[in-house]
Formats: C-alpha cells, sequence, structure tokens
C-alpha cells in the first residue's frame, strides 16, 4: 500500500527535492477526499493548505452578479491546486469546485510557511517549484484570453 | 555554337511586305502604335500604324513621347503595356453557366483566342514570356487560358539599339539582344540615307516567312559590315545602361531582411497604387469575380488581374495579413527578386525598367536593393525559405 | 503529390456535385455531404485536402474536405459560416448544386505515421481537416500505434462532432480529451486551453507523429508545447491558411513567403513553418 511519504516522494511536483525536505512534507501532510458537488475552497476564505490532486476533476470558479458561477478553468490528475497559501494576504481568490470526486493530498500551508521561513534553502526550492506552475498558468490564461476560436476581430 | 545563322537586310520600304507575309497566314499582328501619349500594343496593319520617328524619355516616374529626328519604327524602348495583355489577358471569362433546376450547366462557349503574331518583341520582354511560361504552364498545373493563347504565338523580336534610363536589362541577362525562342529577330539601322533592319529567323516558321520575302526585291544577304554595324548598334544599347541590380545572393539577402528600416523607408513613399503590377511583364496575379443577372439564372466567373498591393489581397475572415504598405510592398519585391527563385528557379525580374518609370513617386527597385545590399541588417544565410 | 482532375479537364471548371444532407453541428456549423454529378464514384482524396466549393452566383471557397476517405461515393465538408460565401454554402438544401473543383494541396502524411503513434490536435474548425485521418487510422487498426485526440473548442455549444468523439475515445489503443476555453454550468469535462490536456496524453513523442490544425496562434501555441514536451520539429505537421482564388498556384494570393500554400501546403512540417510564423505580416 502507498504510504503518504511515498506519494509526495514520487509526485513531479517535488521531483529532485532531498529526501529530508520530502520527510518534511510529509509530516504536514493527509489524504483527503472530497465528494463531487462539494467545494474545497471558497473565495476569501483564509488559505492555509493547498493539494496534490490524485484523481478527479477540479473547477476552479468566480461568481458574478447577475451571473451563473463562470469555470475558469478545470486542474485534473497530478495537478496542484493552491497557492495563495504561499504569500500574503493568504486569501484565496476563488473556488475550488470539485466536478467529479476528488482525492488529493493536503499539505498543511501554514505549517510549510513556517518551515519555509526558518529553512530558507526550503522555500527557495517550494518558490522555485510554484514559479513554474505560474508560468505554465500564466502563459495558459493569456492563450485563453486570445479568444482563438472567436470569428471575426 | 557553331551553326551560323545566316543574316539578310531588309530595307525598311520593304518592312509592309514582312506585315502582309504574316496577315496572309492569318495571323493577327500586334505592335506598336501611338495612342494617349504613349506607346502601345495593339492590331496593326501598315506601316502607317508603326510609331514611326517616335521615340520615349524614362526616367523614374516619368514616361513622355519625343519627336525623333528619323522615321525608325522601333525607336523606342517599352511602353507601359507588355505581351501579358495578350497571353494572360486583363480580364477573361473563365466559364458561363446556367440554372437548370436545382443544378447548374456549364456553357462551352468560350470564343477560342486568334492566331497571333507579336511583332516587336525586347529582349526583356522575350524574357518575360517565358518567365510567364515557366508560371502559367510549366508548374503542378497548367494554365490552359495562357496555354491557348500563347500555342503557336509568331514572335519577330526586336534588338534593342538604344537604351532608356529605367533599363537594366544586362544586370538581369535579358539583354539588349534577345535570346531565346523567337521566330524572327530583327535590329533596326537607320541613318543617313539608310534605312534597313538586319534580319534572321530563329525557327522553322521564320525560315519560311523569310524565304518568300525572298523574291526581288530580294533581302540580300547581309554584308560582313551591316552585321557588325548591327552588332555595335545593339553594344551600344548596352553601353547606354545606366542603372545596374547586383542579384548575386540576392534571395538570401531579401529573406535575411524581413525587418530592415528600409522597409520603413520605401512604405512612407509607396502609394500602394499597384501601377508596378499593371505594367510588369511577369506579374500574374489574378482575382475571381462573380457575375450573375437580375433573375439568377445565369452566372458567370470572371478572372481579372489582381495586385498584391491591395489591401484585400491577404485577406481571411477576420482581416488581412499584410494590412500595412510596407508589408505589400515588401512582399511585391520579395517574392519578384527571391521567392521567385525558390519557386520558379529564376528571378521574376527582367531589368525592363517598367516599375520605376510608372510608380507615380518613382521608386526605384534597383535602389531599393542597393540600399539594403549597403546596410544589410543581416546577411547570414536564413531559414526563411526552404531548408 | 497530387493530382487535379483527369487530365483534359480544366482545373477551374466545377463539376455540379448535389447536396444529400444537410447536418447542423453547432448553431454556426453545418455539415454538407455532396455526391458527384452521375454517381461517379472514385472521389479520392488525401487527409488534409481540401476542395474550392462554389455557390452559383455567389463565391467560391477553400474547404478542407473533412468525410471519410474510405467513402468514394460522396464528399463531405463541415462548414462554418462566417460571411456572405459561407453562408450561401451552408443554406443549400438537399439536391441543390454545388461546384466543386479538386481535390487540391497536400496531406496529412498518414503513410508516414505507419508503425507509429498518432497526436491529433485540435482547435475549433480546426477538427473538421483533421477528422479524416482519424478515420484512416481507426480503419486501419493495426497499421498505428496509439491514436491521441485532443480537442479544444470555444465553449460546449461549439464542441463538433459529439458522439463521434465519444465513440472514438471507446476504441482500443484510443485516447480523446476535450476542453473548452469558456466552461458552463453542465459542462463537466476540462476548462482550459487545449496545450492544458498534453500531460495526459498517452503516447511516446519519440515515436509520435503529431498533427495540428487550428487558428494560427493556436497551432504555435500548440507547437511550442510540443517541443518542451519532446516531439521533434520535423515530426509537427501544421495545417496553414491563406486567402485562395484558385486553388492550384496561379492567383497568387496565397503565397506564405515562398511557399504557395494551395500546391505546397496547406499541410507543412513545423521547422519548415517555424521560422515564417514569428514574422510579422509575411
Amino acid at each position: 500500500m502507498e504510504t503518504l511519504e511515498h506519494i509526495i516522494a514520487e509526485h513531479s511536483f517535488f521531483a529532485g527535492l532531498e529526501s529530508y525536505y520530502t520527510n518534511l512534507l510529509t509530516g504536514c501532510a493527509s489524504n483527503v477526499r472530497f465528494d463531487a458537488g462539494t467545494y474545497i475552497f471558497k473565495e476569501g476564505e483564509e488559505a492555509n493548505e493547498f493539494y496534490l490532486i490524485r484523481t478527479g476533476k477540479v473547477a476552479l470558479e468566480i461568481f458574478a452578479p447577475q451571473r451563473k458561477p463562470i469555470m475558469l478553468e478545470t486542474l485534473g490528475e497530478g495537478e496542484v491546486l493552491g497557492w495563495s497559501w504561499l504569500l500574503p494576504p493568504y486569501q484565496w481568490r476563488f473556488h475550488a469546485h470539485a466536478v467529479e470526486t476528488v482525492r488529493a493530498i493536503a499539505l498543511d500551508g501554514k505549517c510549510l510557511r513556517t518551515k519555509c521561513e526558518e529553512n530558507h534553502d526550503l522555500g527557495y526550492e517550494i518558490l522555485k517549484r510554484f514559479a513554474h506552475i505560474m508560468e505554465q498558468r500564466l502563459e495558459a490564461t493569456r492563450f485563453q484570453l486570445l479568444d482563438v476560436y472567436r470569428v471575426g476581430r | 555554337m557553331t551553326e551560323t545563322v545566316n543574316q539578310y537586310v531588309l530595307e525598311n520600304t520593304d518592312f509592309q511586305r514582312l506585315l502582309d507575309a504574316l496577315i496572309k497566314r492569318g495571323y493577327q499582328v500586334l505592335g506598336p502604335t501611338v495612342r494617349d501619349g504613349a506607346i502601345v500594343y495593339d492590331v496593326v496593319e501598315s506601316l502607317s500604324d508603326f510609331p514611326a520617328g517616335w521615340t520615349d524619355e524614362q526616367e523614374a516616374g516619368r514616361y513622355r513621347l519625343r519627336r525623333r529626328n528619323d522615321g525608325a519604327l522601333f525607336g523606342y524602348v517599352v511602353g507601359p503595356q507588355s505581351w501579358k495583355k495578350y497571353l494572360h489577358p486583363a480580364e477573361v471569362r473563365l466559364l458561363s453557366a446556367e440554372r437548370s433546376g436545382q443544378t447548374f450547366r456549364i456553357l462551352n462557349n468560350e470564343p477560342a483566342p486568334p492566331r497571333r503574331a507579336f511583332l516587336g518583341v525586347r529582349g526583356c520582354e522575350l524574357a518575360a514570356i517565358a518567365v510567364q511560361d515557366r508560371v502559367l504552364q510549366g508548374d503542378r498545373y497548367r494554365d490552359p487560358i495562357y496555354a491557348a493563347r500563347r500555342e503557336g504565338i509568331f514572335i519577330v523580336a526586336v534588338n534593342c539599339t538604344q537604351a532608356a534610363p529605367t533599363c537594366f536589362c544586362t544586370s538581369m541577362g535579358t539583354g539588349p539582344r534577345v535570346r531565346g525562342s523567337y521566330d524572327l529577330a530583327l535590329t533596326e539601322l537607320v541613318g543617313p540615307g539608310k534605312h534597313e533592319f538586319v534580319i534572321e529567323a530563329g525557327s522553322d516558321a521564320g525560315a519560311e516567312v523569310l524565304a518568300e520575302l525572298a523574291p526581288t526585291p530580294a533581302p540580300s544577304v547581309a554584308s560582313e559590315a551591316v552585321c557588325q554595324e548591327a552588332e555595335a548598334a545593339v553594344e551600344r544599347a548596352a553601353s547606354q545602361m545606366q542603372r545596374r541590380m547586383d542579384t548575386t545572393g540576392i534571395r538570401d539577402l531579401l529573406y535575411a531582411n524581413f525587418d530592415h528600416p528600409r522597409w520603413d523607408n520605401v512604405a512612407q513613399r509607396c502609394l500602394t497604387c499597384a501601377n508596378c503590377t499593371m505594367v510588369c511583364p511577369t506579374c500574374f496575379c489574378t482575382t475571381v469575380e462573380e457575375v450573375s443577372d437580375v433573375t439568377g439564372t445565369h452566372a458567370e466567373r470572371w478572372r481579372k488581374w489582381d495586385s498584391c498591393f491591395t489591401q484585400n489581397f491577404s485577406y481571411i475572415h477576420g482581416g488581412s495579413v499584410r494590412s500595412s504598405a510596407k508589408s505589400r510592398y515588401r512582399q511585391w519585391m520579395t517574392h519578384k527578386l527571391a521567392s521567385w527563385m525558390d519557386q520558379f528557379g529564376s528571378s521574376g525580374c527582367v531589368g525592363c525598367g517598367r516599375c520605376i518609370t510608372w510608380c507615380p513617386v518613382g521608386i526605384d527597385i534597383t535602389e531599393e536593393v542597393r540600399a539594403i545590399q549597403e546596410t544589410p541588417a543581416s546577411s547570414k544565410e536564413s531559414s526563411h525559405g526552404n531548408p | 503529390m497530387t493530382m487535379a482532375t483527369a487530365a483534359t479537364t480544366d482545373p477551374m471548371l466545377p463539376q455540379p456535385y448535389s447536396v444529400r444532407q444537410v447536418i447542423k453541428e453547432t448553431a454556426d456549423t453545418f455539415t454538407l455531404t455532396l455526391e458527384p454529378p452521375n454517381g461517379a464514384g472514385g472521389n479520392r482524396f488525401q487527409p488534409g485536402q481540401f476542395s474550392m466549393l462554389w455557390v452559383f452566383g455567389v463565391g467560391e471557397l477553400p474547404i478542407s474536405i473533412s468525410g471519410d476517405p474510405a467513402e468514394r461515393d460522396r464528399l463531405v465538408y463541415t462548414v462554418r459560416s462566417v460571411g456572405q460565401a459561407t453562408l450561401a454554402l451552408v443554406s443549400r438544401e438537399v439536391g441543390d448544386a454545388v461546384g466543386v473543383r479538386g481535390p487540391f494541396g497536400t496531406g496529412w502524411p498518414v503513410a508516414e505515421a505507419e508503425g507509429r503513434d498518432v497526436l491529433v490536435i485540435a482547435g475549433g474548425i480546426g477538427l473538421a481537416p483533421l477528422r479524416p485521418v482519424i478515420y484512416e487510422v481507426l480503419h486501419n487498426r493495426e497499421k498505428y500505434g496509439r491514436l491521441v485526440v485532443l480537442y479544444g473548442a470555444r465553449s460546449p455549444r461549439d464542441v463538433l462532432y459529439r458522439k463521434e468523439l465519444a465513440a472514438w475515445g471507446r476504441q482500443r489503443e484510443t485516447q480523446v480529451l476535450v476542453t473548452v476555453d469558456y466552461g458552463g454550468l453542465s459542462w463537466r469535462g476540462h476548462v482550459g486551453v487545449v496545450t492544458t490536456l498534453f500531460k495526459y496524453a498517452r503516447l511516446q513523442p519519440a515515436r509520435s507523429l503529431a498533427f495540428a490544425c487550428g487558428p494560427e496562434i493556436m497551432m504555435r501555441f500548440v507547437a511550442r508545447d510540443l517541443e518542451t514536451h519532446g516531439f521533434a520539429r520535423e515530426n509537427i505537421y501544421l495545417s496553414m491558411e491563406r486567402n485562395m482564388k484558385c486553388g492550384i498556384g496561379f492567383c497568387g494570393h496565397c503565397q506564405y513567403g515562398p511557399h504557395f500554400i494551395c500546391k505546397d501546403g496547406p499541410i507543412f512540417p513545423y521547422d519548415r513553418m517555424r521560422p515564417l510564423l514569428e514574422k510579422y505580416e509575411l
């Protein structure tokens, strides 16, 4: 049976991290599950954790007055959900809605923040990985903004 | 070349007989004539149709006719028209169709083009015909409209004995001596008390016509002196050439200088009026227009000359790809001098200089090339073309 | 190397094909099935080729063939109504005639894909010229490796060939993933640009060919990402588009650098396209 430690060590997001650090992270981790239709977190709530999605699909949503909830994008198996825990004001920007039943590893962000402040080497490793994710999401978002399939100008 | 071609002398007074011989053989003879202040091509039937004693003064953005002090028939250089007027017409109907219930029927009623003779084809023009032959008959598909008009053309070529300031055929290897396929070639010699043509055949059809001109008074075999005089006259034309284009590595040069600031420079002058493409003897772009009657029972498709300078030339849903004047001038010049080589194995330019003469603001293609050659942003080989 | 119609037929003369069926795929996109005059068979085409379709008295357009190459008795086209001519085309009724010239152009290098995995990436209407590839691979399954179809549409309402996508996904060694740029409440699928699907594609880039078709910007993002995921440039193919008036290399409108999209393309390998794609207003 796969242990938490094993899952974290094998996850692509943590590839290349020293085992000392993966042990540390395991200490902040737990297995979680969200039923389809439930919200993993809501916009405005305090952001204290992030998730490695193992199975299922999560939709990032935003509510606007007079409109139904807008689905911005979906994240699936293997992806990392949430980075608002990393930088102040530590507040979620969007809703995370489990579109299908989601199984994930939850990592205690509050705990990890403290450890990163104490150990800047760990902090740098974590920030590098999140920077890469943000870069990919930014490029995808810019591509999405172009609305390439729209007809005309 | 070991084969010597006999050259003959045809007196100007006998020139009409050449015309008659062609007309008798069923050719519609097309040649130069004066109209609207220019020397254009039209049907010629008699000597009086020719621009005898006229010449053209050409410079960038300037064309005027001026009287000569002799009666030379070919004492001009090139006019605004080229032979593509007949081979690749400005307007031609592709098809005519009529509705029949839910379907349509194409009516095979396109008239066949007449048999034609071109009288007065310059070296650059002969080269241009060969260039269009390659584009319209020698590639993956064959244009039947061009093919039908091209087949059986009788060409009487004329060696130039003077050059206009806008000419640069020597740079492009297309003149002033004609080279290529022709039926007859003439060099006109005019002087005090003399007006004759040194004439030679370039094909069996040409030899046959020449033979008919043999009965008295006969075109006599040209003497050594007359042949040399003709040579010298053509040499003189070559030495008069004022403009040059250095075509060494020009393909890679233009591909590598897509972002050269010179394009912005020319864009400030170019009006995108498309004159250059209209007068250019090798430009071949066309568009297709739909024509239908009010009842909607009859429809026609017409093919018309088009120009890459127009705003809509590169339109695809959403807008035009080449929106700016800069991009359109760059497209034309790069196609003409560079891409054409990859597409068809030769330059698209024959050095006739028409684009320089007929540009209302006098843009000079040789000057634009030189400007980029002198300050290349990049002269290294680019991957722009085929790898 | 393509052959136009028979050597004696003028490639500028349309044949009157007859509309057999019109299917409404989405609000503005329709699939037309055309049958040749006199029920003639032999309508062969390479996946990726296009025809010039003529509406009597209205106009003519280049439209990619989107049908099954094995069905020789018909030609199928999926057309998006974006202007006067396309509107006239999709408004045809059963029995109406549509003039057809072609097929023209180069096709997707399907033969080269034999023995390899095939990755098909489509954006919007770009799925239409790729559908013949999917049919070809599924009809000759043992000749090819894995087939992965990644399809991005604007919104759930713009997804083409829904039922077929589901059916294809059920074939062996075949993976079909669909995403939309803008989701909807009832959409339970992926939301995000088509490049976000790459990470889920199960194939080996080293032994794959990728065929991409969609808006030019989309193809640029796609090609770049494919390279990041281990695809060699010469194994990525794009379908390019430019204005066309003749389809046979004479009108000059479709030139892209030195290439005539109509006869040197529309399918090109990415290594040849890459230096051109970045040039503004080429």
